[in-house]
């Protein structure tokens, strides 16, 4: 497994470890009952605080990507449909706004936008 | 969490200095870093702990046990490594060996020589023919090879190359692995804490200034640059300290969501230990 931390992005290193994580479980790189690293040993070769590797195992807990067995460990969790759904619509619906917030900023009316995502998803079909 | 050494109310006063009511706590299996400005204070609570000196007044309790009472039994599972005292030159890794053999039931020294061979220290040098680095990692192999519980470091990678420290931190995560193993250890080299420190303690005339984890700081505070114009809008409550430079204002902010949410401001910078130390000690207004 392989896992790249930036120490200048700005973007905490508990949430680069946690998203790194979750795509390789998406991605089926880690796959459901895999063991993941403890969180002392992946500090230790993270060369980061232990408090930093527990912050992400325990959001990717509360995420539902990995489950934890007292005294033995993390592991990745099954994952389901209706989880693997919602992240994908999540993902989605951050898109778009995106594309809402230019539409609006340049007058585009939410009409005219919702033509160009009707002539661009039958497109691709 | 259970703590493995807790500080409260601690003071301890000199003629022109004062450690003044002084309070942390580090959970075990954690690793605090110390930071100060020279002068501080570190040096003066180490010893404090360490019972090298007498308190005015204020407890210590080492892995659960008072200090004052106690100190005798949790010594053992004390491992030290201070600035600037360690064996007689003339000695050699060899007979420190010998000696501390008789010092500590507990002294490992199978682990020792392991150690020793790990950093390419040869057992036979006298201290006095080792550099700097090699002294230090032969200062902290010692400190370690009784198996202690608690580790205290006075400055260790002071004066160190970056290999050395590297070697060094590597170490100490280690040694803090199986979650039993807390180090407590004081540097004003603030970037070989940003990355390994679990808590960070800032101390500055002889008083905690803050203790949070290192999360807590890295990814939260913040320092804002910007305008005079913008400077004026800041409402006092939303910084910790600022400092006016000359074509710009640096603000100290501890939660930078909440500012960048609230002002427009110009650069919003994440923040490094030593970016923190400046201006809690050099601000034109500091309020905590």
């Amino acid at each position: 497994m392989e896992i790249i931390i930036s120490n200048s992005s700005g973007v905490p290193i508990y949430e680069q470890i946690k998203e790194q994580i979750k795509t390789k479980i998406l991605n089926g790189e880690l796959q459901s009952g895999e063991c993941l690293p403890s969180i002392r040993s992946l500090a230790k070769d993270l060369k980061c605080s232990v408090i930093t590797t527990k912050n992400a195992y325990e959001e990717l807990q509360k995420e539902g990507y990995v489950t934890t067995i007292p005294a033995k460990g993390f592991y990745v969790a099954h994952i389901s449909q209706e989880l693997l759904r919602e992240e994908q619509l999540q993902k989605i619906e951050n898109l778009l706004v995106t594309s809402i917030l230019l539409a609006k900023a340049n007058k585009i009316s939410k009409k005219k936008l919702l033509e160009i995502i009707e002539i661009l998803y039958e497109e691709d079909e | 969490m259970e703590a493995i050494l807790e500080v409260k109310n601690l003071s301890k006063k000199y003629e022109n200095f004062t450690l003044n009511n002084i309070s942390f706590s580090l959970p075990q299996g954690m690793i605090m870093g110390f930071i100060g400005e020279n002068g501080s204070g570190k040096t003066t609570t180490i010893k404090a702990i360490l019972n090298l000196i007498h308190k005015s007044s204020g407890e210590i309790e080492i892995l659960g046990q008072s200090q004052d009472t106690h100190f005798d039994t949790v010594q053992k599972e004390i491992g030290v490594v201070l600035d600037d005292m360690f064996f007689p030159e003339i000695l050699s890794a060899k007979e420190i060996d010998l000696i501390m053999k008789d010092t500590y039931e507990t002294w490992d020294s199978t682990y020792f020589y392991k150690l020793l061979k790990e950093f390419s220290i040869s057992p036979m040098q006298q201290i006095k023919t080792l550099s700097k680095g090699m002294r230090k990692k032969l200062e902290i192999i010692t400190a370690l090879a009784h198996h202690p519980k608690l580790l205290i470091c006075d400055e260790p990678t002071n004066g160190l190359d970056p290999i050395a420290r590297d070697e060094i931190l590597r170490l100490f995560q280690e040694f803090i692995e199986d979650g039993t193993h807390s180090i407590f250890l004081s540097s004003h080299i603030t970037s070989d804490l940003e990355h390994i420190a679990d808590y960070i303690t800032f101390i500055h005339q002889g008083q905690i200034l803050l203790s949070k984890t290192r999360d807590e700081i890295m990814d939260k505070f913040a320092i804002a640059k910007c305008s005079e114009n913008t400077w004026k809008q800041i409402n006092q409550k939303d910084y910790l300290s600022y400092k006016k430079e000359k074509y710009f204002y640096e603000v100290l902010v501890e939660d930078k969501k909440a500012f960048q949410k609230k002002y427009n401001c110009e650069v919003l910078d994440t923040i490094t230990l030593d970016e923190l130390m400046l201006l809690m000690i050099k601000g034109d207004d500091l309020k905590c």
